[in-house]
């Protein structure tokens, strides 16, 4: 899969819209090696602009309040929270999807008992908040809203329904590529991620400056789903899987905290 | 930042968007404590863009020692989290009810003045970003503080230290102490944020 647009890649030129002709919001070309996170200064994405902090991160040593993390316990999560199917008084409509997968540290170590949440648009594309004002309709059956915790593995699972691409106002003729939000805790405050799952396959990905905005390719494919066929339910429900890796962002404690 | 030959393995983070509150709000009552609690205080303020501008859709989360300085499970504080979060209103403002956590160690034991650590998420953010909320009625321990000290300076001190208000909250519990403190996520007083990590 091409994850790059402009005219870094070999044999690619900018990319432009096929029906408007123009290009969209400018994405330098991909940087092998670089840090994990994308930057918070990101000219593709409009929002960055008043948002990313202009001063260098300062170092914060790891003292007892970063050492820790809250602890979530049973009582926190309704087991029913992690199906997004069975809120209402009927199905959602849109094609059932079953996405499961393990929270670790970067060591391997499984992040046990911890809160997975998700939120997501319904199949036409649109969430359930005030401020979505798509032209796609609500599903009544359909929160886009999801919880669970993971179990001794690591492992969470989520039945949900695929989400819909939707426009956004970034730039001309800008869509999101289907995708869902997760948010995750570590077992430390460092390890705290919010970070979005795409699925495999989608031509949007190429033209999106969010998942453009991790400049590391190898890094970028990591939010990309994996079609899985033994988590698929015959009859019933397409499988992905989604392994979540968290740590200390991209260096060891021995490399000590730095700017970024 | 070039971090050499080591393959990237940590999954990227990208940003909470402007629906962040649909999948959190659950926990977003701005609430460690139950409002009323005996020795309740509150922190208020803003979150300001660039131009000065209300940030109406973050979501912030608080994490801190309860007032001995520990933690859960160590904690004796009848059902201590140390953890909520909060949803900024069309103002950008926000509110924490909690309990002033007390000194906690820092890296090699030696003691750090009374701190909240602060996540915020929040559409244009593609990572969260993370700040200190300190107390302005801990003078002496915020002035032997390795974080405030490694700052390099007052005007830099100061965007970190949350100034309790004046006076009773209007119609609040008797004694009950208003700290004020705004994030500013650009500007000449733009927030101190770090990389906890
Ligand atoms: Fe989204």
């Amino acid at each position: 899969m091409n994850l790059t647009t402009g005219g870094a890649g070999p044999g690619t030129g900018p990319l432009t819209d096929p029906v408007t002709g123009l290009v969209p919001a400018p994405v330098p070309g991909p940087v092998e090696g670089t840090a994990p996170d994308p930057p918070y200064d990101y000219p593709g994405y409009r929002s960055t602009r008043l948002r990313a902090p202009k001063r260098p991160l300062l170092p914060l040593p790891q003292g007892e309040t970063e050492r820790r993390g809250p602890l979530f316990g049973e009582s926190s999560v309704d087991p029913a929270d992690s199906d997004l199917t069975i809120g209402g008084t009927g199905a959602p409509i849109g094609e059932r999807i079953i996405v499961s997968g393990r929270v670790t540290g970067s060591t391997g170590r499984p992040v046990r008992r911890q809160l997975v949440e998700i939120w997501q648009a319904n199949a036409a594309g649109r969430y359930r908040h005030g401020t979505d004002n798509h032209d796609a309709p609500l599903d009544p059956n359909f929160t886009g809203a999801g919880r669970c915790l993971t179990d001794d593995d690591g492992r969470y699972r989520f039945v949900s329904i695929r989400p819909g691409e939707y426009p956004w106002a970034n730039h001309q003729n800008a869509w999101r590529p289907a995708h869902i939000h997760f948010s995750v805790f570590g077992t430390n405050f460092a390890e705290r991620l919010v970070t979005q799952m795409y699925f495999p396959g989608d031509p949007l990905l190429a033209l999106d400056p969010m998942f453009q905005s991790v400049r590391d390719r190898r890094a970028a494919e990591l939010l990309v789903a994996r079609f899985d066929l033994a988590g698929t339910v015959e009859h019933w429900a397409l499988g992905y899987v989604f392994d979540i890796v968290v740590g200390g962002r991209g260096q060891t404690p021995a490399d000590g905290p730095t700017a970024l | 930042m070039p971090t050499g030959t080591s393959p990237p393995t940590l999954t990227p983070s990208q940003t909470a968007g402007p629906f962040v509150s649909i999948g959190t709000e659950w926990d977003a009552t701005g609430q460690a404590v139950p409002d009323g609690t005996p020795g309740v205080v509150y922190v208020e303020g803003h979150v300001l863009d660039g131009l000065g501008q209300p940030v109406t859709d973050a979501m912030l989360e608080f994490w801190q020692a309860d007032p001995d300085g520990r933690f859960p499970p160590e904690s004796v504080f009848a059902s201590w989290t140390g953890f909520t979060r909060a949803l900024t209103g069309q103002d950008g403002s926000y509110r924490l009810v909690t309990l002033k956590p007390g000194p906690v160690p820092g890296p090699a034991g030696e003691a750090q003045a009374p701190h909240i650590d602060v996540s915020i998420f929040a559409r244009g953010l593609l990572q969260r970003l993370v700040t200190r909320i300190y107390f302005s009625d801990e003078e002496e321990l915020n002035s032997s503080d390795p974080v405030l000290a490694g700052l390099g300076g007052p005007s830099l001190v100061s965007r970190l230290v949350a100034i309790r208000q004046p006076g009773r909250q209007p119609g609040g519990p008797a004694r009950a102490s208003t700290f004020r403190f705004d994030i500013r996520l650009q500007g000449d007083q733009e927030t101190v944020f770090f990389a906890p990590w």
